[in-house]
């Protein structure tokens, strides 16, 4: 900056800096550019005394106006609720069999239920609620329900989760681990004959179906076609919970498997038990309420 | 003046009040674009029932752009990034033919500016009774002049915000509600803040807005050459300048009209410069003083650097060591660029004052008709010609398909193998319509419609709906097992007959 002198053309002063021989002039600016940046202090400074703004250890300063994000949220979470407070008013009360048929409150209830989905659901169901054969999550899009399709089951379910102690209204399967009650023989004929019943397979003859009989058909029917009061499968249908493979239906017929799903009513409100119920049922299985 | 301040104070400008060509141009321009902006929201354009009954209206609540006949949806909004990219171009082209002709006339700085600055003269007087005004003490009769002109602008300053909500809601209603108190405080917002900010740039920041504010200036320079046409002074025929009367060889009597009437406070003597926003007041001051002594117009002018002979004589030797001819004749000297002639010329004779004076520049025709202009021409008629044969040729029926690959495929209880789709209809009738969806494909497949028992979807009037859609491939049939199948999903409105097709795919077993 030793370089101060001045510019012969115009007489301002340059500020030294000089490129390919363009030497820079040290225009003044203009006094309300000054006046302006000092504004922007002040109003600096206010701001840092109303709103949070020092970053501390864990937190930040809080600000005179006691404003916080999470606050503007749940300001805004409220606001919507207020707004809604009707739909949500009327989707508890109604009863679920005519829902279908209240095209504003059941559209509102499956637009709900996909985020109450996303949120508590797909952590098993997965995203797009095609569950884990693996792991046993039941598949939502399908048309196979263990313990019914209907939008109330569907409820009844996500109210009161399955298998749950803490709920005596919650479903609950039993099936007893045959390997110790079965000779390995047995078991493997008895697979057979649970494969051909899908036609997966061709059936083992007499010694299988007796060995049914005996053992499966109490809870699972004659026929194989399940029963939902206590939420036995379908055997006869092309869908396995746990796999249809010879390997996967003796694991079940061996050591038996349960699902658990806990219960909801405590965690999400009547209103969203019943909005996700409504989505569910829209993804493509959901059966009519049988009077319909 | 080596302690030069950091920050100076604002010079006040006086623009002195002027007469001629470009004046009036500059009038009609701000009758036009201020008519425009003012008036277009009244215009009325019958759409039939439920929909607005007004010409030009940005419906953000309902997510339409209504012009006259013409209504963009958002998935359209392509016309809009349309428009812009000839509006830029259209700027390029101006820029580089006339410099910054939008700056000088149609630039809402400028307009607004140029009213304000009317309301003051029209209050205040002309240039010199607004310099005593603005150094007189501020007594009764100051703050009488004053208070009105702040008043006057106040209000001009609300009729601009006034007028821009119109374009956002019905106008005669809003207008109504404004007056009423009834109004979305939204809308006064909106007008409080474009009063203030229309009164604070217009009224006093005027050209420290083009100067310091506005990045236009930095940015032209790349679009400007040196054929391009911009306000210059000729100063081969002005200097040296002097008094009338005095001994002088130059045509400028430095009577400072270009000075006075500059609302941007400088002086186009010197040049070429940033600050100067081509308005051309300054010729019009200049041509009215050229009458008056009896000299030829256009000392200052519209001209292009490529038009001035170099500064002196000698410089003009340099830049054309060979070939000159002093012939006393303009039309003999080549033009900067010329190819040279012969090397073995002539030794360069010496050329008189009066030749330079004489000097004339390009005809206008050949700096707008460049090929860079043209260029510019071709590719922003070429954008709009895209744009409105895609306006006619856009469907008035209009489907989405996004195919639900979480998961790929879902096996019903019968072994059936179904995909689903999310299709969106729009319905851009004014009356609900019925969509009838069907699927074309080499193999069988089903289509059903979730929560429906036919494959018609209702849409309701000027709306979109979006159905879940399933096709299905019974257990054996060659899609069920297969990867991949093209399938083509049709949509036909009953009412008008017209169809539309997407084409997607379904997945069978094996694509995973």
């Amino acid at each position: 900056m030793s370089g101060k002198r001045l510019d012969e053309a115009t007489g301002t002063e340059t500020t030294g800096h000089s490129w390919d021989g363009i030497e820079e002039l040290n225009t003044p600016l203009p006094r309300w550019w000054l006046w302006t940046f000092y504004a922007t202090i002040v109003w600096g400074i206010i701001y840092v005394i109303l709103y949070p703004a020092w970053p501390l250890v864990s937190g930040a300063t809080s600000g005179v106006l006691g404003w916080s994000t999470r606050g503007e949220v749940a300001e805004q979470i409220d606001a919507v609720n207020l707004s809604n407070a009707e739909l949500i008013d009327s989707l508890t009360t109604t009863d679920l069999a005519v829902l279908p048929a209240n095209e504003a409150l059941h559209g509102f209830a499956i637009q709900a239920g996909a985020s109450v989905f996303a949120n508590n659901c797909s952590q098993c169901h997965g995203r797009g609620a095609a569950g884990v054969q693996a792991a046993g999550y039941p598949n939502l899009l399908d048309d196979d329900w263990l313990w019914g399709g209907t939008l109330d089951d569907i409820a009844q379910t996500v109210r009161h989760g399955i298998r749950n102690d803490e709920d005596l209204d919650a479903r609950w399967s039993e099936m007893p681990a045959f390997g110790e009650m079965l000779e390995d023989e047995e078991i493997t004929t008895l697979v057979a004959h649970v494969r051909s019943l899908s036609g997966l397979t061709e059936a083992p003859g007499t010694a299988g179906e007796e060995l049914y009989l005996d053992n499966c058909a109490s809870c699972h029917g004659d026929n194989g076609l399940g029963d939902r009061v206590v939420g036995a499968p379908n055997l006869t249908d092309a869908i396995w919970l746990y796999g249809g493979s010879a390997e996967d239906v003796e694991y079940t017929i061996r050591n038996a498997r349960f699902g658990v799903m806990p219960p909801w009513q405590g965690r999400l409100g009547e209103a969203q038990v019943r909005a996700v119920a409504a989505y569910v049922h829209s993804l493509g299985g959901g059966e009519a309420q049988i009077g319909e | 003046m080596t302690d030069q301040p950091l920050f100076a104070a604002q010079e006040p400008i006086f623009p002195r009040k002027v007469r001629g060509t470009f004046r009036n141009l500059k009038w009609v321009v701000m009758i036009v674009t201020l008519g425009i902006y003012y008036l277009v929201p009244w215009i009325r354009w019958d759409r039939g029932p439920n929909l607005p009954d007004q010409a030009v209206l940005v419906d953000l609540a309902g997510r339409r752009f209504y012009f006259f006949w013409i209504e963009i949806w958002p998935h359209e909004f392509y016309f809009v990034a349309g428009l812009l990219i000839m509006a830029g171009l259209g700027l390029f082209l101006f820029t580089s033919a006339l410099g910054r002709v939008w700056c000088g006339y149609t630039c809402p700085q400028t307009v607004w500016t140029d009213l304000f600055i009317l309301t003051e003269r029209w209050i205040e007087g002309d240039r010199n009774a607004r310099v005593r005004l603005w150094k007189a003490k501020w007594d009764a009769h100051k703050w009488r002049l004053r208070l009105t002109k702040w008043v006057i602008w106040g209000l001009i300053g609300l009729a601009t915000g006034g007028a821009w909500v119109f374009y956002f809601a019905d106008a005669p209603t809003l207008l109504g509600d404004l007056v009423t108190g009834q109004a979305h405080p939204v809308a006064y917002t909106t007008m409080a803040i474009l009063a203030f900010t229309t009164v604070l740039l217009g009224g006093f920041a005027r050209e420290q807005v083009c100067i310091y504010m506005c990045p236009w200036p930095r940015i032209q320079g790349a679009m400007m050459d040196e054929g391009t046409l911009t306000v210059g002074y000729r100063d081969w025929r002005g200097e040296p300048r002097g008094k009338p009367r005095q001994n002088r060889e130059g045509d400028c009597i430095d009577c400072m009209a270009c000075v006075n009437v500059c609302p941007m406070g400088i002086d186009i003597r010197e040049g070429q410069q940033m600050a100067c926003i081509t308005c051309a007041l300054c010729i019009d001051a200049c041509d009215e003083v050229m009458d008056k002594i009896g000299k030829p117009r256009g000392l200052i002018d519209y001209l292009a650097l490529s038009d001035a002979p170099p500064d002196t004589l000698a410089e003009r030797v340099a830049a054309n060591p060979i070939g000159i001819r002093a012939t006393g004749d303009a039309s003999t000297i080549p033009a900067p660029g010329a190819p040279a002639p012969a090397p073995n010329a002539s030794p360069v004779p010496i050329l008189t004052r009066a030749d330079i004076k004489g000097w004339k520049p390009q005809p206008v025709w050949k700096h707008i008709l460049r090929p860079r202009t043209i260029f510019y021409t071709i590719a922003w008629a070429l954008i709009g010609v895209a744009l409105v044969v895609a306006l006619f040729i856009r469907p008035e029926i209009d489907m989405t398909v996004a195919a639900v690959r979480n998961p790929t495929y879902v096996t019903l209880s019968d072994g059936t193998i179904r995909n689903a789709y999310d299709i969106r209809l729009r319905n851009k009738h004014g009356e609900a319509r019925d969509f009838h969806l069907s699927l074309n494909s080499d193999e069988i497949l089903r289509i059903v419609v979730e929560g429906r028992d036919d494959l018609v979807v209702p849409v309701p009037p000027d709306s979109t709906t979006r159905t879940r859609v399933y096709v299905q491939a019974r257990p054996g049939d060659p899609a069920a097992g297969a990867n991949r199948v093209d399938l083509r999903f049709w949509v036909e409105d009953l009412i008008s007959q017209e169809r539309a097709y997407v084409d997607t795919h379904f997945l069978g077993t094996e694509s995973n």
